[in-house]
């Protein structure tokens, strides 16, 4: 079944959409990344959207709801590289996505969990590499 | 009715003579049309209305027949707007042409009432088609003509310009409607990502008025640029705008504003964690860029 891949970098996890998301692979994420967040107890998640060209209003709530849910899990979730075209959908769709991290390039977001992650109760502190 | 055609093309020069009398004696604006032109525009219009007559009767002017004189009147009309002709001055063109064509009717038929009658009836309802065609294309002329500069003005109220490394400001002058809004929000963010900016500083300065409306715009294009992963701060509210904002009950809380777009660039450098010193000394500085110093951190 197709999957998107869901890669642990330290303390953080790492999810770049490359294909059209349909509402299947939406639900099959959130899921995952659940499932990764307390399997490895990460405190960031990063969401790389940059080759999303089509959002509708579902995939704006799984953005939504994967930032709720990692924030209920103890992740930061933040979401780079969004298209100027996805903005204005997302926008216009009143979907402003409060509450959700974001940034315009994945060394900005990093940086920005980072940060986040370092000023947050140290818990995966030993596997933290040096940035 | 080919009455008309034949009329028209017997006495072609002398109604076409009395036809421009009539016209420069309604019309005085030799000051935007030569005489020769003239001369050339009325002639090759009779000969089109004698032709479409003659294929496609005189009141079918949507007929193929008509083809010639339509596209003749279209241009006619096309370049008297353009050259500041006004609606009226435009039908009376074809309008004045009535006298000088139902005196040749009458001449022609002065025993027969009836067919005069006929005639003359023919001849008025196609210059009365004529005309509307002729205003309508006019008219169609100036709505491209409109519909052209607000393309323009669009385009140049718009520029979106880079401050610094990681800093746009947007300056917006004139009101914002939705389809400005749509321009607006499209330039910015289309440079966000081309220039990898953090912070966009939308200056409405040059906005006369803020209202709801406006507002909920201008929200629109933070909450977009958010998205993507940058800052927006609104700058150059002015006093009067400020009061409106608190009245209408606006809500800006979430949104960084300042008064001046120098305020609003002194946040954006410091944010990024960069500093602006006075180089030491009267002596003028090497190189003023050394005048900004990164640092890292807030």
């Amino acid at each position: 079944m197709e999957r998107i891949p869901v890669l642990r970098m330290g303390p953080l996890l790492l999810i770049t959409i490359q294909v059209d998301m349909h509402d299947r692979l939406a639900l099959q994420l959130q899921d995952d990344v659940a499932q990764r967040i307390s399997d490895f107890g990460s405190t960031g998640v990063l969401i790389d959207i940059s080759s999303l060209e089509i959002v509708d209003s579902f995939i704006g709530r799984m953005l939504a709801n994967i930032a709720a849910m990692s924030r209920v899990l103890g992740a930061e979730t933040v979401v780079v590289g969004m298209q100027p075209a996805v903005a204005i959908t997302l926008v216009e769709l009143g979907m402003s996505l409060p509450g959700v991290r974001t940034a315009l390039s994945v060394e900005a977001g990093m940086e920005s969990l980072m940060s986040a992650v370092s000023n947050a109760p140290d818990e995966a502190g030993d596997e933290r590499p040096q940035a | 009715m080919n009455d008309l055609a034949e009329i028209i093309s017997q006495n072609a020069e002398s109604i076409r003579k009395e036809w421009i009398a009539d016209m420069s004696k309604a019309i005085q604006r030799s000051d935007l049309i030569s005489k020769a032109e003239l001369d050339e525009q009325s002639r090759s219009i009779l000969d089109a209305m004698v032709n479409g007559v003659r294929t496609s009767g005189p009141t079918n002017i949507g007929g193929d027949g008509w083809d010639q004189a339509r596209e003749l009147l279209r241009e006619i009309s096309a370049s008297r707007a353009r050259q500041g002709f006004s609606p009226s001055e435009v039908a009376t063109f074809v309008l004045s042409l009535k006298k000088p064509l139902f005196a040749s009717i009458r001449a022609k038929f002065t025993g027969d009432q009836n067919r005069m009658f006929e005639t003359i009836w023919a001849a008025t309802e196609l210059l009365d088609k004529l005309a509307l065609f002729t205003t309508d294309a006019f008219i169609a002329t100036r709505e491209e003509l409109i519909t052209r500069q607000q393309q323009e003005l669009l385009e140049l109220s718009t520029p979106v310009v880079k401050l610094w490394d990681g800093i746009l400001a947007l300056p917006i002058i004139g009101t914002l409607d939705s389809s400005r809004t749509q321009v607006v929000m499209e330039s910015l963010l289309q440079t966000v990502v081309a220039t990898n900016s953090k912070y966009a500083i939308i200056d409405i300065t040059g906005v006369p008025t803020v209202d709801t409306l406006v507002a909920q715009h201008l929200l629109k294009t933070i909450t977009a640029a958010r998205l993507m992963g940058a800052e927006c701060i609104i700058s150059g509210v002015r006093p009067q705008i400020a009061q409106t904002i608190v009245h209408l009950g606006i809500n800006l809380e979430d949104v960084i504003t300042k008064a001046k777009l120098a305020d609003a660039f002194a946040l954006a450098l410091q944010r990024s964690g960069r500093t602006v010193v006075k180089v030491g000394g009267a002596a003028a500085p090497v190189n003023p860029l050394a005048a900004i110093l990164n640092r890292r951190g807030e």
